[in-house]
C-alpha cells in the first residue's frame, strides 16, 4: 500500500545519492582509520608541556622539530638507523640472490626431490615462526651470533627463503620459455641464460621481493629483542620500544622516533602502492 | 639412423642429468642455509620440550612432564581463552570492516586509490610503533577517554584502559582490527573483481539495493575468499605477540597472558626452555588443528 503512494524512483536521483552516500561512508571510515596516525603526526610536533594537553589538540600549538632532533642526535636513534639500515640491506641482498636461485630451479628445472624441498618451503611456511625461538637463541648462542647484527641477518634470511623462493618462482613461470630455448640452440649454457636472460628479465619481480625483504626486517622486533643485548647494536624497533619504558611520558620524543623508523615503509608504500597490492592479492602475504 | 638418434637420447639424457646437477646447486644454498637455521630449530625444540633444559651443563629428560605441566597450569587457562578472545573478536571485526571497506573501494568513482591507500596502510605499519600509538590512545588521558567521555558521552568518566585486563584485552583487540582490516579488504575486493557484473546488475535491475547485493550476492558468492581469510587470520592471531607484550606484557598478573607472551616470558625471562618449548609444540598442534577443522567445516557447509 505504502509502496503505491511513494512516487516512482528516479534511477538518476538515486544512484547520485547512494553515491553521496557511498563518499560520506568513505570520507568516515578514512578518518576512523588513520586518526591514530594524524594524531601521532601531531603529537611528533608538540613540545613536552603540550603532548597531554586536555582537551586534546590536533594542530600543535607552538609546533617544534626538537623532538626530531633530541632523537636523532641525543638519544641516537641516528645510529640505530643505522644498524637497522645494515641490517636490512644485507637481509634483502641475502634473501634475494639466494631466493631468485631456489626460484629458477624450481620454475624451470628438473631435479631429483623436488616435490620434498618443495613441500618442505611450504609446510615450514604455514607453521609459527616463533615456535622455535628458543632453539635459534640456543644455536645463535653457541654460533657466537648473539650481539651481532651479522647474527640477524643469517636468521632473516633463513627465515624468508621458503616465501620469496615462492613469490619469484611464481614469476619465472609466467616468463616464456621460448627466449631460453633460443638462447641454449645458440649455444649458451644453463648459467648463461639464467644469468644473462632470465634475471635480467625478472628485474621487477626481484624488485618486488627486495621491498618485502627489505621491510620484513626493518620492522623484525622479537628476534632482534631475544638476540641484541649490547645497546650500540640495537635495532629501531628495539631502541624505540626501551625507549618508551625508560621514558615513559616523553610520547612527543618516541613518535618523532617512530617517524624516522617509518619512513622507509611510507616512501616504499607511496611509491609502490600497486605493487603492493599485487603482491598481496597473488600470495596472500601478510607482512 | 639408429646411431643418430642413440646420440640424440644420449645427449638428452646427459643434458638433463647437466640439468638435475645444475638446479641442486641453485636449490641447494638456499635449502641448506634454510634447514639448519628453520628446520634443525624446529626439531631441537621438539628434542628440548622434553628436557629440563640448563643452559650450562647437563639437562635433564623428563619425558611429557612439560606438557603435563601444561594441563595443570591455571595461567595456561587465561592464555588459551585470551587467544580464543582476541582470535575471535579481531576475525569477525577484520572480516566485517573488510568487507564493508571491499565494497566501498569496488565502487567505479574517483579517488578509490587514495582511499585504499588510507585503509590498507596500518597493515604495513610496524607492530611496535602500532602498539605504541595504542597505548597512548588508550591512556587515562589519552584521545579515547576524551572521546568517550567528553565529546561522545558515553562514558562518565575517564578509564585506565590497560591496566584492566577486560578492557585492555578490548583495547588489544581494536589494535588487531585496526591494524588487519585492509588486508582482509585486499583479498575481498581483488576476488570481487572476479565475479561477473552481470549477476550483480541483473539483482539490480529487479530493485536490489547496492548493499542488498553486497550481503545476498556477493558475500556468498565469496565464501572460498572467506575460508582463506578465516585460516590465515586463525593462524595469525593464535601467533599475535608483539602488541600483547608491548602492551601490557601479559600482565596484571599474567591476565592478559597470550600463548607465545607467557611462552617468552617462560624461556627468556624464568630461562625454563624446556616448558617453553612444550607451550610453544603444543600451539603449533593447535593452530594446525585449527585449521583443518575450519577447512572442513567450510566444506561441509558448502
Amino acid at each position: 500500500m505504502t509502496r503505491a503512494m511513494t512516487p516512482p524512483r528516479n534511477p538518476k536521483t538515486t544512484r547520485r545519492v547512494s553515491r553521496i552516500l557511498m563518499y560520506v561512508l568513505l570520507v568516515v571510515l578514512a578518518i576512523c582509520m588513520s586518526l591514530p596516525m594524524i594524531y601521532t603526526l601531531s603529537t611528533a610536533f608538540k613540545g613536552t608541556v603540550f603532548v597531554f594537553e586536555y582537551p586534546p589538540q590536533f594542530i600543535p600549538k607552538e609546533p617544534t622539530f626538537a623532538n626530531f632532533v633530541n632523537a636523532w642526535q641525543s638519544n641516537n636513534f641516528g645510529h640505530y638507523f643505522l644498524n637497522s639500515m645494515f641490517t636490512a640491506s644485507m637481509t634483502t641482498i641475502g634473501t634475494v640472490a639466494i631466493a631468485a636461485t631456489g626460484a629458477y630451479a624450481f620454475a624451470r628445472l628438473n631435479f631429483p626431490l623436488k616435490n620434498v624441498f618443495f613441500w618442505t618451503y611450504l609446510l615450514f611456511m604455514m607453521i609459527p615462526g616463533m615456535l622455535y625461538i628458543i632453539p635459534q637463541f640456543l644455536i645463535a648462542k653457541k654460533l657466537h651470533l648473539l650481539n651481532s647484527l651479522m647474527g640477524l641477518v643469517v636468521f632473516y634470511v633463513a627465515g624468508s627463503v621458503p616465501f620469496h623462493t615462492f613469490l619469484l618462482r611464481g614469476f619465472f613461470q609466467s616468463i616464456p620459455g621460448e627466449i631460453e630455448e633460443a638462447a641454449q640452440m645458440d649455444g649458451a649454457s644453463r648459467w648463461q641464460v639464467f644469468t644473462r636472460i632470465a634475471l635480467p628479465l625478472a628485474m621487477p619481480a626481484l624488485g618486488t621481493s627486495a621491498i618485502f625483504a627489505f621491510l620484513g626486517s626493518w620492522d623484525e622486533f622479537t628476534l632482534a629483542l631475544t638476540f641484541i643485548n649490547d645497546e650500540n647494536l640495537r635495532t629501531l624497533p628495539i631502541a624505540i620500544r626501551l625507549f618508551q619504558g625508560q621514558h615513559t611520558a616523553q610520547w612527543g620524543l618516541i613518535f618523532a622516533a617512530s617517524l624516522i623508523a617509518m619512513v622507509p615503509v611510507v616512501v616504499a608504500y607511496v611509491g609502490f602502492q600497486n605493487l603492493f597490492i599485487k603482491t598481496v592479492n597473488e600470495g596472500g602475504v601478510k607482512t | 639412423m639408429t646411431t643418430a638418434r642413440a646420440m640424440q637420447v644420449q645427449k638428452r639424457r646427459q643434458g638433463r642429468r647437466g640439468d638435475a646437477l645444475f638446479a641442486l646447486l641453485l636449490v641447494l644454498p638456499g635449502f641448506l642455509w634454510f634447514s639448519i637455521f628453520n628446520i634443525y630449530p624446529a626439531v631441537y625444540a621438539f628434542w628440548i620440550s622434553f628436557h629440563k633444559w640448563a643452559i650450562l651443563g647437563e639437562s635433564e629428560w623428563v619425558g611429557l612432564q612439560n606438557y603435563l605441566r601444561i594441563f595443570s597450569d591455571p595461567i595456561i587457562l587465561i592464555a588459551l581463552r585470551n587467544t580464543a578472545v582476541y582470535a575471535l573478536a579481531t576475525i569477525i571485526g577484520q572480516i566485517a570492516i573488510g568487507f564493508v571497506l571491499a565494497v566501498l573501494v569496488n565502487q567505479k568513482l574517483p579517488f578509490m586509490k587514495f582511499f585504499r591507500l588510507v585503509y590498507y596502510f596500518p597493515v604495513i605499519s610496524s607492530w611496535v610503533v602500532v602498539s605504541l600509538i595504542f597505548i597512548f590512545l588508550f591512556n587515562s588521558e589519552g584521545l579515547v577517554n576524551f572521546i568517550l567521555v567528553d565529546f561522545l558521552h558515553i562514558m562518565a568518566e575517564p578509564k585506565a584502559w590497560l591496566t584492566d585486563p577486560a578492557t585492555a584485552l578490548v583495547a588489544i583487540c581494536i589494535l588487531g582490527i585496526w591494524k588487519g582490516a585492509g588486508w582482509v579488504m585486499v583479498i575481498y575486493h581483488a576476488a570481487m573483481q572476479g565475479i561477473s557484473s552481470s549477476v550483480t546488475e541483473a539483482a539490480e535491475v529487479d530493485g536490489a539495493s547496492p548493499w542488498q547485493v553486497s550481503w545476498f550476492i556477493v558475500f556468498p558468492m565469496l565464501k572460498p575468499t572467506t575460508l582463506f581469510i578465516t585460516i590465515m587470520l586463525t593462524i595469525g592471531a593464535f601467533q599475535s605477540f608483539i602488541q600483547f607484550y608491548i602492551m601490557t606484557g601479559g600482565g596484571p598478573n599474567n591476565q592478559t597472558e597470550v600463548f607465545l607472551s607467557y611462552m617468552f616470558t617462560q624461556a627468556f625471562k624464568y630461562l625454563d626452555f624446556g616448558y617453553g618449548s612444550a607451550i610453544a609444540f603444543s600451539l603449533a598442534v593447535l593452530v594446525v588443528s585449527i585449521s583443518l577443522i575450519q577447512q572442513r567445516f567450510f566444506k561441509e557447509g558448502a
